[in-house]
């Protein structure tokens, strides 16, 4: 008997796949989350937009915060640690997490070293823009990838970028021939095994969700559609005006999301979606995408 | 002979290639109306209370419960175990109620838990690889159901006539004899039509 393993860890992520993970506060919101059909929650002390509006340091959450979800629902609880920040992960782990996010929308606690994820029980997700980053990550540990996008703005623009650009970097891959992938492996700043997989398999080892500015039912189907292998909704459903049937009509915007009828049905009466941002307006700093290398 | 793979949540693309390995035709199944097509389905991993609620509403439950009363099989992994069977412990409504079994959900704890070992299934030669995620396990059955296998004494395995339910994911490995196996009943489901 084996725990850990790097099958039991991405195959975690697997069960995920066309599910919706939803970012909750507390035991309430995560009861919402799970009512509506989400596939996980991610405990946190703030959501990205709140984050962004406080300013100053974003660390791990209060683990009563994570406890408390814990104990409320069934499906899985993730919770992030800041990039490089070992010692929360450590502790997130030692909490029962189930899936840990090594996530940019926190402050970076070290400017060069990711965390060695391999040496956990528990799987991470991480963020990334390209593939280079994806593998990255994968080379570090990482069981599941997501896109970066441009978190706690409600602005769908970024992820579609990051979505997009893995998957023609991706079919780029796919084509090239054994002495182009050397040079190439170098180019990404990747391992040269890891590169040969995704030009294999077509795609990468591990499933990628979308997140960072999902906000209605159409987003999440647009990311379907693109190729995501499900969708993270951080701020966009306990931003909106209706949580509740945000979080439902989501879910069902993602299982069906080449059933235009449907998500016109879903997306009747919802409400104000949370307020976006336009991404030009951001300055340089508060790109949260720039986080992680 | 064409089998289904419940398509609203879950790892469906692997029970897709698991089922062409075992030599069937297999196809994602979204709409009620698609079940009519199929002689067989596998309802896959991911969360039981996603694809439960999802089944309830676009129809699956009365939709599954007229196919299995055909006599076509049914296949349920870990998610799917659950959504098959008559009692859940502890909570919830139970989903599909179709095998006279109760489970337990999260049985062997939380993802730090989940594990991978060999496993004896009764009716397959060599033990197979079974991947345990968040799993569930079946903690007692009617006398209608045959258990095929056990880990530290526990049920993970079992079969009700053409229903059939692992607590495992035989989908996360490139062994499909437990696909074989079940798309066997499938075939003799078609041939004694």
């Amino acid at each position: 008997m084996e725990t850990g393993t790097s099958r039991v860890k991405r195959g975690m992520a697997e069960m995920q796949k066309g599910g919706v993970i939803m970012d909750v506060m507390n035991a309430e919101q995560a009861k919402i989350a799970e009512a509506a059909g989400a596939t996980a929650v991610m405990a946190l002390e703030r959501v990205p937009s709140d984050i962004r509006a406080a300013g100053g340091v974003a660390r791990m959450a209060d683990p009563t915060i994570v406890e408390e979800v814990m104990k409320v629902v069934s499906i899985p609880v993730m919770a992030k640690s800041r990039i490089g920040h070992y010692v929360e992960a450590k502790v997130l782990e030692s909490l029962g997490v189930d899936y840990l996010d090594e996530s940019e929308v926190l402050t970076p606690a070290d400017e060069v070293f990711h965390i060695d994820k391999h040496e956990f029980t528990v799987p991470f997700v991480c963020g990334a823009k390209d593939l280079g980053e994806a593998l990255r990550r994968i080379g570090e540990g990482a069981s599941m990838i997501r896109t970066k996008g441009e978190p706690g703005t409600g602005n769908i623009v970024e992820a579609v970028r990051h979505m997009r650009f893995i998957n023609s970097q991706i079919r780029k891959v796919t084509n090239m021939s054994k002495d182009e992938l050397y040079a190439e492996a170098k180019n990404l700043g990747v391992s040269y095994d890891l590169l040969v997989g995704v030009h294999e398999a077509g795609s990468l080892p591990v499933v990628n969700f979308a997140a960072g500015g999902i906000a209605t039912p159409s987003d999440a189907a647009l990311m379907m559609y693109l190729g995501a292998d499900g969708v993270f909704v951080g701020s966009g459903i306990f931003k909106s005006d209706s949580p509740e049937k945000f979080a439902r009509a989501i879910v069902e915007a993602t299982t069906h999301y080449d059933d235009y009828k449907l998500i016109a049905e879903v997306s009747k009466n919802l409400g104000a979606p949370m307020k976006g941002i336009e991404i030009s307006k951001l300055a340089p700093s508060e790109r949260m995408q720039d986080r992680g290398w | 002979m064409k089998i289904g793979v419940l398509a609203l949540q879950g790892a469906v693309a692997e029970h897709l290639r698991s089922l062409q390995l075992a030599g069937a035709e297999a196809i994602s199944i979204k709409r009620t109306e698609q079940l009519e097509e199929i002689d067989g389905l596998v309802i896959p991993g991911g969360e039981s209370t996603t694809i439960g609620k999802l089944m309830r509403k676009y129809g699956f439950i009365e939709a599954i419960q007229q196919f299995s009363e055909q006599g076509k099989p049914l296949f349920g992994t870990c998610a799917g175990l659950i959504v098959l069977s008559e009692r859940i412990a502890g909570q919830d409504q139970p989903h599909l109620s179709l095998m006279d079994m109760t489970v337990s959900r999260n049985a062997f704890g939380r993802q730090r838990e989940s594990f991978e070992t060999d496993l004896d299934v009764v009716g397959i030669d060599e033990p197979i690889r079974a991947v345990f995620i968040r799993a569930p396990l079946i903690q007692e059955v009617g006398e209608q159901v045959q258990v095929l296998s056990t880990y530290q004494d526990e049920i993970v395995t079992a079969r009700q006539g053409h229903l059939l339910a692992c607590s495992f994911h035989p989908e996360l490995t490139d062994d499909y004899r437990l696909h074989q196996y079940f798309a066997d009943m499938v075939q003799e489901h078609i041939a004694n039509q």
